[in-house]
């Protein structure tokens, strides 16, 4: 605001001197965690079991990201693994999800409520863990398939409303001169609607690449162990949480656990399947700024 | 032009198309529906008969329809036991936390990120904020098993140089009610606070200049003008989250806690966990499926009921 003649009262600008300092300090307390992890990531094991994590490196060392990638098949195999799936995943994904959601908003669409419905009924009543489990396990076959993780992420009823939504802006003038000049509806859909959804492929896109990327809920329970090559973050479960599966992961080398750095290899791999969505964080994050304003209220 | 267009909709409804020209007319729009129809039948609804294992005491030769049949015995197991109680108390008492204090912190972030006027600050500082909302479940509890464990934490390092006695955290079940609602707020309240501001940015500009040039001061506007346009956004999604109240972030606790610290379980212990390690740690199928059951039979009529409020409020929000 520029409107200089005003003059800024005492209260005025001491709620803005609370604001900056609020604000300061909880954009700090929200990277704090980060730069720990990186600062133990990059410090000595031995000072760190002495001493413990601080909030610079202790006795600067690379030795737990040379233990990272000491046996590099397993996590470049990992991130091969996570990649893949992201990338197919979010492609597929997003043109099956945008398929529906145009075809959902469609006014001259009869059956629009009824899918929308049966669709959005599965966020109301959910089978639950268990028989979800059973039934991917033991009926659809899926165990220690990697399908069961690609398959079970690769749409939301939430992703495809937030997708009608955005349907929803593009005029309808623009389906009508499609069928003026003849396409049918999925060649309407292909050539006039989706790249007038080119903000809402990003913002949905983003969503669920970042459901691919962060994903080990399914792979714990389905993979398991019968997979030679985790998804990332699994990967990075197993590494923090059983002292045991590290050995194993290591493939299977001949190696005493006392020579593994514990405490400094497990930050250390957290950073190498964290780095790159942090890495990419700062220009996408704006797609899922509209995501979240479109989508939060009625989703 | 809306009210319009729905008008003529109920004056042509007497003459329904037989269903036949329905489906002929719309056949590619259907086909394009077809494959998540598809999706959501196999990965949602076919799961769904499953739920009758609740009802039996399921084994894994006889599978879901041949176990032996035992009606509630399941559920009054859970009763008797005081462990539906006890999860249902943690998983509301937990939500109710993270609604509350979650929605009051957002708002107040939303308000002071809207008082800074420094552009380069204000898109800097929510940069920041909303990263922890972009990490893993696991990642969290990595993070916090970094800051809070008892040999290498930073937490006990500090307590260390400063003198003081370093403490056991990961046994000691009275703390961990803070631990995971700090973690929660931690992760959502930059995030969540994006809905707020964009309701704040939506202030009709005029009203605000109007109010500063009669020189109001930041605390008026923000009292008579800011307060008052966010209560509609905050009722609605209030009423949402009240709705959700009985599904936990499994997500958040078990990378918290884990399979096995029990004697976090009696405040740390909620329904989605439960019924994780009951179904994957002891194979006990059928008390997991109960549990869930209950869950989802219990979320519904919340979600219904809140729906209900919504829509009493204002239709143009209500889910259905």
């Amino acid at each position: 605001m520029k409107n200089k003649g005003v003059k800024m009262t005492a209260s005025t600008a001491v709620v803005r001197m609370i604001s900056y300092f609020c604000v300061t300090v909880f954009s700090l307390l929200c990277l704090l965690p980060f730069l720990l992890m990186v600062s133990a990531s990059f410090s000595n094991e031995g000072v760190i079991n002495r001493e413990g994590f601080g909030l610079l490196p202790k006795g600067f060392t690379m030795t737990a990201y040379s233990w990272v990638f000491r046996y590099p098949k397993m996590i470049l195999g990992s991130y091969g693994v996570t990649i893949l799936m992201t990338v197919c995943g979010t492609i597929i994904g997003l043109f099956l999800i945008a398929m529906t959601g145009y075809a959902l908003q469609r006014q001259d669409f009869p059956l629009r409520n009824v899918l929308s419905f049966f669709i959005y009924f599965t966020t109301l009543f959910t089978a639950g863990m268990a028989p979800t489990y059973i039934w991917v396990s033991r009926y659809l076959n899926l165990k220690g398939s990697y399908m069961a993780v690609f398959l079970q992420l690769l749409m939301t009823p939430w992703l495809i409303i937030l997708m009608k939504n955005f349907a929803k802006s593009v005029p309808y003038e623009i389906t009508e001169s499609g069928k003026m000049d003849g396409a049918d509806d999925f060649k309407i859909f292909t050539a006039l609607i989706l790249p007038m959804l080119k903000p809402a492929l990003a913002t949905v896109g983003l969503f669920l690449a970042l459901g691919y990327w962060n994903e080990w809920y399914n792979s714990m329970l389905y993979l398991g162990s019968a997979v030679t090559y985790k998804p990332l973050q699994y990967y990075l479960y197993n590494i923090v949480n059983t002292a045991a599966q590290l050995k194993n992961s290591m493939a299977g080398a001949a190696i005493t656990i006392t020579d593994l750095p514990t405490n400094t290899l497990k930050m250390a791999t957290a950073v190498v399947a964290t780095g790159p969505i942090i890495f990419l964080y700062p220009f996408v994050q704006r797609y899922f700024i509209t995501g979240i304003t479109i989508g939060a209220v009625k989703g | 032009m809306n009210v319009k267009g729905r008008k003529q909709e109920l004056t042509i409804k007497p003459y329904k198309k037989p269903l036949g020209k329905v489906i002929r007319d719309n056949k590619v729009l259907m086909l394009m529906c077809l494959p998540a129809v598809l999706f959501f039948i196999i990965f949602a609804y076919c799961p769904m008969p499953g739920v009758y294992i609740a009802f039996t005491n399921y084994n894994f030769r006889d599978g879901i329809f041949g176990s032996p049949f035992v009606g509630f015995k399941n559920f009054e197991f859970l009763l008797k036991s005081g462990q539906l109680w006890l999860l249902t108390r943690n998983t509301i008492f937990y939500n109710l936390s993270f609604i509350l204090l979650g929605n009051f912190l957002q708002i107040t972030l939303a308000i002071m990120v809207n008082e800074i006027r420094c552009n380069w600050f204000k898109k800097v500082s929510q940069t920041i904020m909303f990263l922890p909302y972009f990490i893993s479940a696991v990642l969290i509890g990595v993070l916090a098993f970094n800051i809070l464990n008892y040999d290498t934490g930073a937490l006990n390092t500090l307590i260390r140089e400063t003198g003081g006695n370093p403490v056991k955290i990961y046994s000691m079940a009275g703390i961990w009610p803070f631990v995971i609602i700090l973690c929660n707020i931690w992760q959502q309240t930059g995030y969540g606070s994006i809905v707020y501001f964009a309701s704040i940015c939506g202030i009709d500009s005029q009203i605000v200049e109007a109010a500063e040039v009669d020189g109001a001061t930041s605390l008026q506007r923000i009292r008579y003008i800011i307060l008052p346009s966010l209560k509609p956004t905050f009722i609605i999604l209030m009423l949402f989250a009240l709705g959700g109240i009985m599904k936990g972030n499994f997500g958040l606790f078990y990378n918290l806690i884990g399979p096995a610290n029990s004697q976090l379980f009696p405040s740390t212990d909620i329904i989605e966990t439960f019924v994780f390690r009951t179904m994957m740690n002891q194979n006990n199928f059928a008390t997991s499926s109960a549990v869930g059951l209950y869950q989802s039979l219990f979320g519904f009529l919340l979600v219904m009921f809140s729906n209900w409020v919504v829509k009493k409020i204002d239709p143009d929000y209500a889910l259905f």
